[in-house]
């Protein structure tokens, strides 16, 4: 069997000559993402800490605002940082040492569209009523029950 | 003969079958499909993670707070070990890689050590894994648990943490452990806490630089510390069980969720990578038996390979929303 490899990554920035060296390329530049992320994490710059927007106010469009900007309305920028670094990684883990980066297009699509649609729709759901039960724990008389 | 099978007259067409549009073996599909739900298994429990942490999102203990240990080193080491983790399962995904290119090229011995290397990274990471558990379970400080189930711990005046056992005035003899050969002979009692919330209290007294810190976490993104008062009074009024460590029931570092969750996802994780191990294992000995130099394909290397980097995958984004966020 033939074995073809693109050997390109960051859209054709990077070019190695043979697989092996590839996969060292990964190596190297996934080591370094998550060493930003512990030298993030333990530090924690106080620029990082706090949102850098605040929620609109007013009535629908201050709402869809909120709902489009919110991984920066709601959501510490070192958090958001760390999200995006997490998938950062993912994507040259799956594409590089699964070697989705082969497969055909179809395959790729169906194992990541599949996963990515059904993850958000999970996610969405669970934080929304999280977020809900901390409110009513917060404005409510619900002390603690479970 | 042809009167057998119709002759449809689509041989060799799109539709006349025979073809495989994914180019991808059978196996191989199969192992997708599986990572697919598989990681849908996960997202599940990190969204459950998620959704428990948003519901108590003023008041969930702060994981670099909880998880500052390194094997061997005394102090206060944030990060760093799980840090060593996750390079030591993305270095086996590595050598996984290299065993697969290895496969392609038909490589017997390259495949072996590679293979060899890649067991060896996952024990590493399964041992680190247990060493945490028992570091989270036996505890540190202690902690006093109240009515309403939240964390008091105890903190001096330049904000450190204080042991419960360092305070805690011992009043000998208040309350034994019942035994069935000293009690009821049918009933048990499980292990008493080390002291009650009364020694604990009057150490309190005893030690005038000795605050209460509670779970609430202020506007600086910091636990709130209680004057001295307010520490006296709601320790008095509210304290009712000194815990120690962590496990399904109680949690010294706060919200008992919170260790439910790092049991429950670290641990379905910590299985994943010992299944893979043993998995590994098996095709590492098929791989030094000649199974696949004979089949003429080292595919089945691929395939454990996929499952392998799925599992670095997933610790990923564990090691994200557990550690970092």
């Amino acid at each position: 069997m033939a074995h073809e490899h693109k050997l390109a990554i960051f859209r054709g920035t990077v070019k190695f000559k043979s697989n092996i060296q590839k996969i060292w390329g990964v190596l190297i530049f996934l080591t370094i993402i998550t060493a930003i992320e512990v030298i993030l994490g333990i530090y924690k710059p106080s620029m990082f800490m706090h949102t850098w927007m605040t929620p609109f106010e007013g009535g629908f469009f201050a709402t869809l605002g909120n709902i489009i900007f919110s991984p920066i309305v709601y959501m510490k920028p070192l958090n958001l940082i760390f999200i995006l670094l997490t998938l950062v990684k993912a994507y040259y883990i799956t594409w590089d040492f699964m070697h989705m980066r082969d497969e055909t297009k179809a395959l790729r699509r169906m194992v990541v569209w599949t996963g990515v649609f059904l993850v958000c729709y999970l996610i969405f759901i669970l934080l929304q009523e999280g977020g809900y039960i901390q409110g009513v724990y917060e404005n409510g008389y619900v002390k603690r029950d479970f | 003969m042809d009167t057998t099978v119709a002759n449809t007259g689509s041989e060799g067409k799109t539709w006349g079958g025979g073809n495989d549009p994914l180019k991808a073996s059978y196996g191989k599909m199969m192992m997708w499909f599986f990572i697919v739900s598989d990681a849908l298994t996960f997202s599940g429990f990190l969204a459950a993670y998620g959704f428990s942490r948003f519901k108590f999102i003023g008041s969930w203990p702060i994981a670099d707070e909880v998880f500052t240990h390194v094997p061997f080193f005394h102090g206060n080491y944030p990060m760093i070990y799980v840090a060593f983790m996750t390079f030591v399962l993305i270095m086996s995904s590595v050598t996984m890689v290299l065993a697969v290119d290895a496969g392609h090229h038909m490589n017997k011995t390259k495949v072996t050590w590679y293979m060899f290397l890649t067991i060896i990274g996952g024990l590493i990471f399964v041992g680190s894994q247990a060493w945490e558990w028992g570091t989270f379970i036996k505890g540190e400080y202690g902690a006093v648990q109240t009515k309403g189930g939240n964390i008091l711990q105890l903190v001096d005046n330049t904000g450190h943490r204080v042991a419960i056992s360092d305070i805690a005035i011992d009043a000998h003899g208040e309350r034994v452990e019942h035994e069935r050969k000293n009690g009821l002979w049918f009933v048990d009692e499980g292990a008493l806490p080390m002291y009650t919330v009364d020694e604990v209290y009057n150490g309190l007294v005893a030690n005038p630089d000795v605050v209460v810190r509670t779970q609430i976490i202020n506007e600086e993104g910091h636990k709130t510390v209680l004057s001295r008062e307010e520490s006296l009074s709601k320790l008095k009024r509210e304290g009712v069980l000194v815990v120690q460590g962590a496990n399904l029931h109680v949690n010294e570092y706060g919200t008992s969720l919170f260790a439910d969750f790092f049991f429950f996802i670290t641990g379905f994780h910590g299985f994943h990578v010992f299944s893979g191990v043993v998995i590994n294992i098996i095709i590492f000995f098929n791989v030094i038996l000649g199974t696949y130099e004979r089949r003429g394909s080292y595919e089945m290397v691929e395939k454990v390979g996929l499952y392998w980097h799925f599992v670095d995958l997933v610790w990923v984004f564990v090691f994200t929303f557990f550690y970092l966020v």
